[in-house]
Protein backbone atom coordinates (compact mmCIF):
# COMPACT_ATOMS: atom_id res chain seq x y z
CA UNK A 1 0.00 0.00 0.00
CA UNK A 2 1.80 3.33 -0.90
CA UNK A 3 0.62 6.36 -0.23
CA UNK A 4 0.59 9.49 -2.66
CA UNK A 5 0.71 12.69 -1.22
CA UNK A 6 1.04 16.02 -2.85
CA UNK A 7 2.00 19.47 -1.97
CA UNK A 8 -0.69 22.14 -3.37
CA UNK A 9 1.33 25.33 -2.28
CA UNK A 10 4.63 26.24 -0.26
CA UNK A 11 3.84 29.40 1.18
CA UNK A 12 0.86 31.80 1.15
CA UNK A 13 1.38 33.32 -2.25
CA UNK A 14 2.29 30.29 -4.10
CA UNK A 15 1.35 29.27 -7.56
CA UNK A 16 -1.75 27.42 -8.23
CA UNK A 17 -1.80 26.12 -11.48
CA UNK A 18 0.40 23.25 -9.92
CA UNK A 19 -2.12 22.24 -7.46
CA UNK A 20 -5.02 22.47 -9.77
CA UNK A 21 -2.18 19.91 -11.87
CA UNK A 22 -1.74 17.53 -9.10
CA UNK A 23 -5.23 17.67 -7.93
CA UNK A 24 -6.93 16.68 -11.25
CA UNK A 25 -4.35 14.06 -12.92
CA UNK A 26 -2.11 13.45 -9.51
CA UNK A 27 -3.50 10.01 -8.61
CA UNK A 28 -3.19 11.84 -5.21
CA UNK A 29 -4.59 10.00 -1.71
CA UNK A 30 -3.61 13.67 -0.31
CA UNK A 31 -2.81 17.14 -1.13
CA UNK A 32 -1.23 19.66 1.05
CA UNK A 33 -1.35 23.04 1.26
CA UNK A 34 1.08 25.10 3.61
CA UNK A 35 0.72 28.87 4.04
CA UNK A 36 1.21 30.10 6.83
CA UNK A 37 4.68 31.94 7.62
CA UNK A 38 5.72 33.07 10.72
CA UNK A 39 4.00 36.38 11.59
CA UNK A 40 0.83 35.45 8.73
CA UNK A 41 -1.22 34.25 12.14
CA UNK A 42 -0.32 37.38 14.19
CA UNK A 43 -1.91 39.46 11.15
CA UNK A 44 -4.78 37.31 10.84
CA UNK A 45 -5.52 37.56 14.56
CA UNK A 46 -5.76 41.48 14.14
CA UNK A 47 -8.24 40.87 11.06
CA UNK A 48 -10.30 38.52 13.28
CA UNK A 49 -10.39 41.33 15.91
CA UNK A 50 -12.12 43.46 13.69
CA UNK A 51 -14.59 40.73 12.04
CA UNK A 52 -15.04 37.48 13.97
CA UNK A 53 -15.62 36.12 10.50
CA UNK A 54 -12.48 36.78 9.54
CA UNK A 55 -8.73 35.75 10.33
CA UNK A 56 -7.91 32.98 7.54
CA UNK A 57 -5.73 33.04 4.91
CA UNK A 58 -7.08 35.49 1.95
CA UNK A 59 -6.54 32.75 -0.72
CA UNK A 60 -8.03 30.27 0.81
CA UNK A 61 -11.23 30.87 -1.13
CA UNK A 62 -9.25 30.93 -4.95
CA UNK A 63 -7.58 27.96 -3.68
CA UNK A 64 -10.30 25.88 -2.70
CA UNK A 65 -12.42 27.15 -5.39
CA UNK A 66 -9.98 25.34 -8.43
CA UNK A 67 -8.95 22.30 -6.68
CA UNK A 68 -12.15 20.88 -4.80
CA UNK A 69 -14.36 19.18 -7.49
CA UNK A 70 -10.96 17.31 -9.26
CA UNK A 71 -9.64 16.48 -5.68
CA UNK A 72 -13.39 15.30 -4.82
CA UNK A 73 -13.78 13.58 -7.99
CA UNK A 74 -10.44 11.55 -7.49
CA UNK A 75 -10.56 10.73 -3.72
CA UNK A 76 -7.91 13.12 -2.83
CA UNK A 77 -8.52 15.12 0.86
CA UNK A 78 -7.01 17.58 1.57
CA UNK A 79 -5.10 19.28 4.74
CA UNK A 80 -4.21 22.96 5.46
CA UNK A 81 -2.79 25.52 7.52
CA UNK A 82 -5.24 27.94 5.56
CA UNK A 83 -7.43 28.44 9.05
CA UNK A 84 -4.50 30.74 9.86
CA UNK A 85 -6.24 32.53 13.28
CA UNK A 86 -9.71 31.63 12.43
CA UNK A 87 -9.75 27.36 11.33
CA UNK A 88 -13.55 27.48 11.74
CA UNK A 89 -14.36 30.53 9.70
CA UNK A 90 -12.12 29.03 7.17
CA UNK A 91 -13.99 25.56 7.15
CA UNK A 92 -17.44 27.18 7.43
CA UNK A 93 -16.03 28.73 3.81
CA UNK A 94 -14.81 25.45 2.33
CA UNK A 95 -18.17 23.58 3.05
CA UNK A 96 -19.97 27.00 1.69
CA UNK A 97 -18.13 26.58 -1.30
CA UNK A 98 -18.49 22.55 -1.73
CA UNK A 99 -22.06 23.36 -1.76
CA UNK A 100 -21.91 26.24 -4.41
CA UNK A 101 -19.75 23.70 -6.42
CA UNK A 102 -22.36 20.65 -5.72
CA UNK A 103 -19.88 18.73 -3.86
CA UNK A 104 -22.95 17.15 -1.92
CA UNK A 105 -21.73 15.20 1.45
CA UNK A 106 -18.19 16.75 1.19
CA UNK A 107 -16.88 16.80 5.33
CA UNK A 108 -14.86 19.86 6.31
CA UNK A 109 -12.95 19.81 10.03
CA UNK A 110 -11.53 22.43 11.74
CA UNK A 111 -8.51 21.82 14.43
CA UNK A 112 -8.46 24.03 16.80
CA UNK A 113 -6.38 24.80 20.47
CA UNK A 114 -3.21 26.35 18.95
CA UNK A 115 -4.27 29.23 19.59
CA UNK A 116 -3.14 29.51 23.11
CA UNK A 117 -3.32 33.38 24.07
CA UNK A 118 -4.98 32.93 27.21
CA UNK A 119 -2.31 30.51 28.82
CA UNK A 120 0.45 32.76 27.99
CA UNK A 121 0.94 35.09 30.57
CA UNK A 122 3.86 33.79 32.28
CA UNK A 123 5.74 32.29 29.14
CA UNK A 124 9.48 33.42 29.20
CA UNK A 125 10.04 35.16 25.79
CA UNK A 126 13.58 34.09 24.06
CA UNK A 127 14.04 37.20 22.03
CA UNK A 128 12.60 39.59 24.24
CA UNK A 129 14.23 38.65 27.77
CA UNK A 130 10.61 39.06 29.60
CA UNK A 131 7.41 37.41 29.84
CA UNK A 132 4.40 37.27 27.69
CA UNK A 133 2.17 39.25 29.97
CA UNK A 134 5.00 42.48 30.28
CA UNK A 135 4.17 43.18 26.28
CA UNK A 136 0.77 44.53 27.41
CA UNK A 137 -2.28 45.66 24.98
CA UNK A 138 1.10 45.05 22.65
CA UNK A 139 0.29 41.61 22.48
CA UNK A 140 -1.77 40.02 19.42
CA UNK A 141 -1.27 36.71 19.42
CA UNK A 142 0.05 33.36 20.81
CA UNK A 143 0.24 29.87 18.75
CA UNK A 144 1.85 27.19 19.97
CA UNK A 145 3.16 24.71 16.65
CA UNK A 146 0.91 21.75 17.63
CA UNK A 147 1.86 18.64 16.12
CA UNK A 148 -0.37 15.62 13.70
CA UNK A 149 -2.64 13.66 16.03
CA UNK A 150 -5.46 15.76 16.18
CA UNK A 151 -5.11 16.81 12.28
CA UNK A 152 -4.69 12.68 12.09
CA UNK A 153 -7.64 12.03 13.89
CA UNK A 154 -9.77 14.43 12.21
CA UNK A 155 -8.42 12.13 9.11
CA UNK A 156 -9.73 8.80 10.91
CA UNK A 157 -13.36 10.17 11.83
CA UNK A 158 -13.52 10.66 7.80
CA UNK A 159 -12.89 14.39 7.00
CA UNK A 160 -12.38 15.15 3.23
CA UNK A 161 -10.48 18.53 3.88
CA UNK A 162 -8.74 19.34 7.56
CA UNK A 163 -8.34 22.67 7.94
CA UNK A 164 -5.69 23.92 10.98
CA UNK A 165 -3.94 27.07 12.12
CA UNK A 166 -0.39 26.93 14.02
CA UNK A 167 0.74 23.58 12.92
CA UNK A 168 4.34 22.53 12.29
CA UNK A 169 4.51 22.03 8.62
CA UNK A 170 5.81 18.69 8.36
CA UNK A 171 2.89 18.00 11.04
CA UNK A 172 0.91 18.51 7.88
CA UNK A 173 2.15 15.80 5.65
CA UNK A 174 2.66 13.02 8.81
CA UNK A 175 -0.75 13.23 9.87
CA UNK A 176 -2.13 11.45 6.98
CA UNK A 177 0.51 8.90 6.74
CA UNK A 178 0.14 8.44 11.12
CA UNK A 179 -3.34 7.79 9.77
CA UNK A 180 -3.26 5.86 6.61
CA UNK A 181 -0.43 3.72 7.77
CA UNK A 182 -1.71 3.53 11.32
CA UNK A 183 1.73 4.44 12.76
CA UNK A 184 2.34 4.85 16.14
CA UNK A 185 2.47 8.10 18.34
CA UNK A 186 5.34 6.57 19.98
CA UNK A 187 6.94 4.93 16.74
CA UNK A 188 9.76 7.70 16.65
CA UNK A 189 11.37 6.16 14.10
CA UNK A 190 8.80 6.36 11.68
CA UNK A 191 7.50 9.36 12.82
CA UNK A 192 10.84 11.05 12.01
CA UNK A 193 10.50 9.04 8.32
CA UNK A 194 7.48 10.85 7.75
CA UNK A 195 8.55 13.98 9.08
CA UNK A 196 11.59 14.02 6.27
CA UNK A 197 8.97 13.61 3.65
CA UNK A 198 6.90 16.61 5.21
CA UNK A 199 9.74 18.13 4.99
CA UNK A 200 10.53 17.80 1.77
CA UNK A 201 7.37 18.54 0.30
CA UNK A 202 6.60 21.32 2.61
CA UNK A 203 8.48 24.47 0.23
CA UNK A 204 6.95 22.76 -3.13
CA UNK A 205 8.91 23.58 -5.98
CA UNK A 206 11.91 23.86 -3.76
CA UNK A 207 12.28 20.41 -4.25
CA UNK A 208 11.63 20.42 -7.81
CA UNK A 209 13.94 22.88 -9.54
CA UNK A 210 12.42 26.69 -7.52
CA UNK A 211 14.77 28.44 -5.82
CA UNK A 212 17.57 26.41 -7.52
CA UNK A 213 18.21 27.60 -10.70
CA UNK A 214 21.60 29.35 -11.78
CA UNK A 215 22.06 29.69 -15.74
CA UNK A 216 25.05 28.09 -16.96
CA UNK A 217 25.62 26.53 -14.03
CA UNK A 218 22.45 24.86 -12.55
CA UNK A 219 20.47 24.56 -15.12
CA UNK A 220 16.15 23.84 -14.98
CA UNK A 221 14.55 22.96 -17.87
CA UNK A 222 11.38 24.72 -17.95
CA UNK A 223 11.26 26.38 -14.87
CA UNK A 224 8.38 28.07 -16.03
CA UNK A 225 6.26 25.46 -15.56
CA UNK A 226 7.57 23.93 -12.68
CA UNK A 227 5.74 21.50 -11.07
CA UNK A 228 5.12 21.08 -7.29
CA UNK A 229 6.13 17.50 -6.02
CA UNK A 230 4.36 14.68 -4.74
CA UNK A 231 5.74 11.55 -2.62
CA UNK A 232 5.00 7.86 -2.74
CA UNK A 233 5.37 6.85 0.50
CA UNK A 234 5.65 2.95 1.91
CA UNK A 235 4.35 1.95 5.11
CA UNK A 236 8.11 1.60 6.79
CA UNK A 237 8.39 5.44 5.42
CA UNK A 238 10.92 4.78 2.86
CA UNK A 239 9.46 7.02 0.19
CA UNK A 240 10.25 8.48 -3.68
CA UNK A 241 10.02 11.87 -4.24
CA UNK A 242 9.05 12.90 -7.90
CA UNK A 243 6.67 15.17 -10.18
CA UNK A 244 4.19 15.11 -12.67
CA UNK A 245 5.16 13.96 -16.21
CA UNK A 246 4.86 17.29 -18.52
CA UNK A 247 5.81 19.42 -15.71
CA UNK A 248 8.57 21.55 -16.07
CA UNK A 249 11.72 21.59 -13.37
CA UNK A 250 13.37 18.57 -12.17
CA UNK A 251 13.61 16.45 -9.21
CA UNK A 252 17.43 15.09 -8.45
CA UNK A 253 19.78 13.91 -6.20
CA UNK A 254 20.82 17.95 -6.00
CA UNK A 255 17.25 19.56 -5.66
CA UNK A 256 16.85 16.82 -2.72
CA UNK A 257 19.94 17.88 -0.93
CA UNK A 258 19.38 21.82 -0.75
CA UNK A 259 16.03 21.01 0.24
CA UNK A 260 17.11 18.68 2.96
CA UNK A 261 18.74 21.44 4.81
CA UNK A 262 16.62 24.07 4.43
CA UNK A 263 16.09 25.65 7.43
CA UNK A 264 17.61 23.32 9.53
CA UNK A 265 20.09 23.74 12.34
CA UNK A 266 21.26 20.34 13.46
CA UNK A 267 20.34 17.65 11.11
CA UNK A 268 20.49 14.99 13.63
CA UNK A 269 17.92 16.66 16.07
CA UNK A 270 15.05 18.76 14.33
CA UNK A 271 12.70 19.17 16.83
CA UNK A 272 9.17 18.95 16.07
CA UNK A 273 6.07 18.85 18.03
CA UNK A 274 5.62 15.08 17.64
CA UNK A 275 9.50 13.67 17.16
CA UNK A 276 12.98 14.54 17.31
CA UNK A 277 13.49 14.20 13.61
CA UNK A 278 17.01 12.54 12.81
CA UNK A 279 18.12 13.11 9.23
CA UNK A 280 21.81 13.16 9.60
CA UNK A 281 22.02 9.55 7.66
CA UNK A 282 19.49 10.24 5.64
CA UNK A 283 20.19 9.34 1.92
CA UNK A 284 19.31 10.09 -1.72
CA UNK A 285 19.39 7.96 -4.85
CA UNK A 286 18.07 9.19 -8.27
CA UNK A 287 16.14 5.55 -9.53
CA UNK A 288 14.23 7.23 -12.35
CA UNK A 289 13.85 10.39 -14.30
CA UNK A 290 12.79 12.81 -11.61
CA UNK A 291 12.14 10.14 -9.38
CA UNK A 292 14.42 10.19 -6.04
CA UNK A 293 14.22 7.36 -3.86
CA UNK A 294 14.90 8.71 0.37
CA UNK A 295 15.54 6.81 3.00
CA UNK A 296 17.98 6.91 6.50
CA UNK A 297 15.58 9.30 8.68
CA UNK A 298 15.24 7.91 12.16
CA UNK A 299 13.73 9.53 15.26
CA UNK A 300 13.66 10.18 18.98
CA UNK A 301 11.28 11.02 21.92
CA UNK A 302 9.74 14.51 21.46
CA UNK A 303 10.57 17.33 24.10
CA UNK A 304 7.58 17.10 25.38
CA UNK A 305 7.25 21.00 24.64
CA UNK A 306 5.75 22.96 21.96
CA UNK A 307 7.27 25.76 20.12
CA UNK A 308 4.81 28.95 20.69
CA UNK A 309 4.81 31.61 18.35
CA UNK A 310 3.72 35.08 20.06
CA UNK A 311 3.19 38.20 17.84
CA UNK A 312 3.19 41.77 19.22
CA UNK A 313 2.58 45.14 18.20
CA UNK A 314 5.83 46.93 17.77
CA UNK A 315 5.75 50.12 15.80
CA UNK A 316 6.05 50.99 12.49
CA UNK A 317 8.54 50.81 9.77
CA UNK A 318 8.71 54.26 7.06
CA UNK A 319 10.83 53.19 3.69
CA UNK A 320 11.92 54.88 0.85
CA UNK A 321 13.78 54.19 -1.92
CA UNK A 322 15.23 56.69 -5.28
CA UNK A 323 17.24 56.21 -7.59
CA UNK A 324 20.93 56.98 -8.96
CA UNK A 325 22.96 56.67 -11.89
CA UNK A 326 25.74 57.95 -14.27
CA UNK A 327 29.76 58.45 -12.85
CA UNK A 328 29.24 59.24 -9.31
CA UNK A 329 25.68 57.52 -8.85
CA UNK A 330 27.58 55.76 -5.52
CA UNK A 331 28.48 59.12 -4.06
CA UNK A 332 25.47 60.89 -4.28
CA UNK A 333 23.66 57.70 -3.11
CA UNK A 334 25.79 58.05 0.24
CA UNK A 335 25.19 61.62 0.04
CA UNK A 336 21.42 61.31 0.08
CA UNK A 337 21.56 58.91 2.83
CA UNK A 338 23.52 61.60 4.79
CA UNK A 339 20.50 63.78 4.26
CA UNK A 340 17.70 62.03 4.99
CA UNK A 341 19.56 60.73 8.26
CA UNK A 342 20.52 64.19 8.99
CA UNK A 343 16.93 65.30 8.48
CA UNK A 344 15.51 62.70 10.91
CA UNK A 345 17.93 63.20 13.50
CA UNK A 346 14.75 65.98 14.45
CA UNK A 347 13.23 63.00 15.45
CA UNK A 348 15.36 61.16 17.56
CA UNK A 349 13.37 60.28 19.97
CA UNK A 350 10.71 58.91 17.97
CA UNK A 351 12.95 56.11 15.96
CA UNK A 352 14.17 53.07 17.25
CA UNK A 353 16.69 52.12 14.37
CA UNK A 354 17.38 53.06 11.37
CA UNK A 355 18.94 52.02 7.80
CA UNK A 356 20.43 53.56 4.90
CA UNK A 357 21.94 51.30 1.76
CA UNK A 358 22.63 51.54 -1.69
CA UNK A 359 20.64 48.63 -3.44
CA UNK A 360 23.44 47.06 -6.30
CA UNK A 361 26.04 47.82 -3.60
CA UNK A 362 25.73 47.11 -0.70
CA UNK A 363 22.33 45.92 0.59
CA UNK A 364 21.43 42.55 0.66
CA UNK A 365 25.23 41.22 0.04
CA UNK A 366 27.03 42.94 2.67
CA UNK A 367 29.49 46.11 2.53
CA UNK A 368 31.10 46.43 -1.00
CA UNK A 369 34.83 45.11 -0.94
CA UNK A 370 37.21 47.59 -1.33
CA UNK A 371 37.86 48.07 -5.14
CA UNK A 372 34.71 47.65 -5.84
CA UNK A 373 33.96 49.04 -9.32
CA UNK A 374 31.40 51.48 -9.60
CA UNK A 375 27.84 49.87 -10.76
CA UNK A 376 26.27 51.92 -13.57
CA UNK A 377 23.54 52.89 -11.34
CA UNK A 378 21.93 52.59 -7.33
CA UNK A 379 18.79 52.75 -5.84
CA UNK A 380 19.41 54.48 -2.30
CA UNK A 381 16.89 52.71 0.22
CA UNK A 382 16.75 54.05 3.49
CA UNK A 383 13.94 52.27 6.59
CA UNK A 384 13.76 53.03 9.89
CA UNK A 385 10.98 51.93 12.56
CA UNK A 386 9.22 54.42 14.51
CA UNK A 387 7.36 54.45 17.62
CA UNK A 388 4.44 55.96 15.41
CA UNK A 389 2.28 56.01 12.39
CA UNK A 390 3.08 59.50 11.61
CA UNK A 391 6.92 59.40 12.05
CA UNK A 392 7.05 56.38 9.47
CA UNK A 393 5.08 58.49 6.95
CA UNK A 394 7.65 61.07 7.31
CA UNK A 395 10.64 59.07 6.76
CA UNK A 396 8.67 57.79 3.41
CA UNK A 397 8.50 61.43 2.87
CA UNK A 398 11.99 62.79 3.39
CA UNK A 399 13.05 60.31 0.88
CA UNK A 400 10.98 61.72 -2.11
CA UNK A 401 11.90 65.37 -0.77
CA UNK A 402 15.47 64.28 -2.00
CA UNK A 403 13.84 65.09 -5.67
CA UNK A 404 14.30 69.14 -4.73
CA UNK A 405 16.18 68.96 -1.97
CA UNK A 406 18.71 66.05 -2.27
CA UNK A 407 21.55 65.50 -4.88
CA UNK A 408 21.94 65.68 -8.68
CA UNK A 409 19.71 63.67 -10.50
CA UNK A 410 17.22 61.64 -8.31
CA UNK A 411 14.44 59.56 -9.73
CA UNK A 412 11.81 56.91 -9.23
CA UNK A 413 11.33 57.32 -5.67
CA UNK A 414 8.73 55.48 -3.62
CA UNK A 415 8.18 55.19 -0.24
CA UNK A 416 5.61 53.00 1.99
CA UNK A 417 4.60 52.25 5.44
CA UNK A 418 3.96 49.22 7.62
CA UNK A 419 2.96 48.01 10.95
CA UNK A 420 5.96 46.09 12.90
CA UNK A 421 4.43 42.58 14.21
CA UNK A 422 7.26 41.08 16.38
CA UNK A 423 7.58 37.97 16.45
CA UNK A 424 9.39 36.25 19.91
CA UNK A 425 8.81 32.49 20.84
CA UNK A 426 8.74 30.51 23.63
CA UNK A 427 7.83 26.48 25.01
CA UNK A 428 5.11 25.38 26.33
CA UNK A 429 4.51 21.56 28.25
CA UNK A 430 2.44 19.59 25.41
CA UNK A 431 0.17 18.61 28.07
CA UNK A 432 -1.22 22.08 28.50
CA UNK A 433 -2.21 22.99 25.21
CA UNK A 434 -5.49 20.56 24.27
CA UNK A 435 -6.22 20.55 20.27
CA UNK A 436 -9.62 19.16 18.95
CA UNK A 437 -11.25 18.98 15.94
CA UNK A 438 -14.88 19.88 14.98
CA UNK A 439 -16.57 17.91 11.94
CA UNK A 440 -18.66 20.33 9.56
CA UNK A 441 -21.50 17.86 7.99
CA UNK A 442 -24.28 18.80 5.55
CA UNK B 1 39.42 28.10 -7.92
CA UNK B 2 36.08 29.61 -6.49
CA UNK B 3 33.96 27.60 -3.97
CA UNK B 4 31.03 27.79 -6.94
CA UNK B 5 33.22 25.94 -9.40
CA UNK B 6 32.47 22.99 -6.82
CA UNK B 7 29.59 23.38 -4.99
CA UNK B 8 25.68 24.78 -4.39
CA UNK B 9 24.54 26.39 -1.91
CA UNK B 10 20.61 27.42 -0.27
CA UNK B 11 19.82 29.30 2.34
CA UNK B 12 17.39 29.54 4.80
CA UNK B 13 15.98 31.37 8.01
CA UNK B 14 14.34 30.61 11.09
CA UNK B 15 13.87 33.77 13.76
CA UNK B 16 17.05 35.32 13.48
CA UNK B 17 18.92 32.73 12.97
CA UNK B 18 20.60 32.25 9.17
CA UNK B 19 21.28 28.58 7.42
CA UNK B 20 24.03 27.86 4.95
CA UNK B 21 23.96 24.56 3.29
CA UNK B 22 26.86 24.03 0.43
CA UNK B 23 26.81 21.11 -1.21
CA UNK B 24 29.90 19.57 -3.44
CA UNK B 25 28.37 18.71 -6.66
CA UNK B 26 30.79 15.91 -7.30
CA UNK B 27 31.95 12.91 -4.30
CA UNK B 28 36.03 13.70 -5.51
CA UNK B 29 35.31 17.72 -4.52
CA UNK B 30 33.79 16.86 -1.12
CA UNK B 31 37.44 16.33 0.85
CA UNK B 32 38.60 19.69 -0.72
CA UNK B 33 34.77 21.24 0.80
CA UNK B 34 35.11 20.14 3.76
CA UNK B 35 38.69 21.40 4.60
CA UNK B 36 38.50 24.76 3.10
CA UNK B 37 35.64 25.65 4.51
CA UNK B 38 35.93 25.58 8.50
CA UNK B 39 33.46 27.83 10.92
CA UNK B 40 35.96 30.66 11.17
CA UNK B 41 36.04 30.95 7.45
CA UNK B 42 32.49 31.05 6.93
CA UNK B 43 32.32 33.22 10.18
CA UNK B 44 34.68 35.76 8.83
CA UNK B 45 32.91 35.48 5.39
CA UNK B 46 29.63 36.72 7.26
CA UNK B 47 31.28 39.29 9.08
CA UNK B 48 29.89 37.10 12.48
CA UNK B 49 31.47 38.49 15.54
CA UNK B 50 33.04 35.37 16.35
CA UNK B 51 32.84 31.61 15.75
CA UNK B 52 30.58 31.13 19.31
CA UNK B 53 27.56 32.48 16.53
CA UNK B 54 28.08 29.28 14.08
CA UNK B 55 27.55 26.02 14.40
CA UNK B 56 29.00 23.71 11.08
CA UNK B 57 27.22 20.09 10.99
CA UNK B 58 28.51 17.71 8.22
CA UNK B 59 26.71 14.81 6.22
CA UNK B 60 29.29 13.50 4.58
CA UNK B 61 27.73 10.86 2.64
CA UNK B 62 25.65 13.82 1.02
CA UNK B 63 28.90 15.80 0.82
CA UNK B 64 27.36 18.54 2.22
CA UNK B 65 27.47 21.11 4.94
CA UNK B 66 25.20 23.28 6.72
CA UNK B 67 26.72 26.57 8.64
CA UNK B 68 23.89 27.67 11.53
CA UNK B 69 24.84 31.28 12.08
CA UNK B 70 22.82 33.11 15.24
CA UNK B 71 21.56 36.77 15.50
CA UNK B 72 22.37 36.68 11.38
CA UNK B 73 19.32 38.93 11.14
CA UNK B 74 18.74 42.01 12.67
CA UNK B 75 16.31 40.54 15.10
CA UNK B 76 14.97 38.39 12.18
CA UNK B 77 12.62 38.87 9.49
CA UNK B 78 9.45 40.56 11.09
CA UNK B 79 11.12 43.43 12.92
CA UNK B 80 14.47 44.26 10.35
CA UNK B 81 14.49 46.66 8.41
CA UNK B 82 16.77 44.88 6.04
CA UNK B 83 15.49 44.87 2.10
CA UNK B 84 16.03 41.04 2.35
CA UNK B 85 15.02 40.40 6.04
CA UNK B 86 15.56 36.58 5.54
CA UNK B 87 18.86 36.84 4.80
CA UNK B 88 18.29 34.67 1.08
CA UNK B 89 20.77 36.74 -0.96
CA UNK B 90 23.72 36.64 1.34
CA UNK B 91 24.49 32.87 1.19
CA UNK B 92 25.43 32.89 -2.91
CA UNK B 93 28.29 34.95 -1.89
CA UNK B 94 30.00 32.31 -0.23
CA UNK B 95 30.68 30.81 -3.99
CA UNK B 96 33.15 33.69 -4.48
CA UNK B 97 35.41 32.19 -1.96
CA UNK B 98 38.37 31.18 -2.98
CA UNK B 99 39.52 28.08 -2.84
CA UNK B 100 43.31 26.44 -2.12
CA UNK B 101 44.69 24.20 -5.78
CA UNK B 102 46.32 21.58 -5.09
Amino acid sequence: MTVRIGAGAGFAGDRIEPAIDLAKRGNLDFLVFECLAERTIALAQQAKLGDPRAGYDRMLERRMRAVLEPCWENGTRIVSNMGAANPLAAAEKVREIARDLGLRGLKVAAVKGDDVLEHVGNLDLIETGCTASALGNRLVSANAYIGAASLAAALDAGADVVICGRASDPALFLAPLIHRFGWGLDDWDRLGKGTLVGHLLECAAQITGGYFADPGIKDVPDLARVGFPLAEVEPDGSAVITKLDGTGGMVTRATCIEQLLYEIHDPAAYLQPDVIADFSGVIFEEVGRDRVAVSGATGHEATGKLKVSVGYRDGWIGEGQISYAGPGCVARGHLAIDLVAERLALRNGEIDEHRGELIGWNAVSGPAPHGTPEPPEVRMRYAARCRTRETAGIVAEEVENLYLCGPSGGGGATGRIREVIGIASGFLDAGRVETRFELLED
Amino acid sequence: MKLGDIAHVRTGDKGDTSNVAIVAYRSEDWPRLDAALTAERVARHFGAPDTGDISRYALPQLHALNFVIRGALSGGVTRSLALDAHGKCRGATLLDMDLPTD
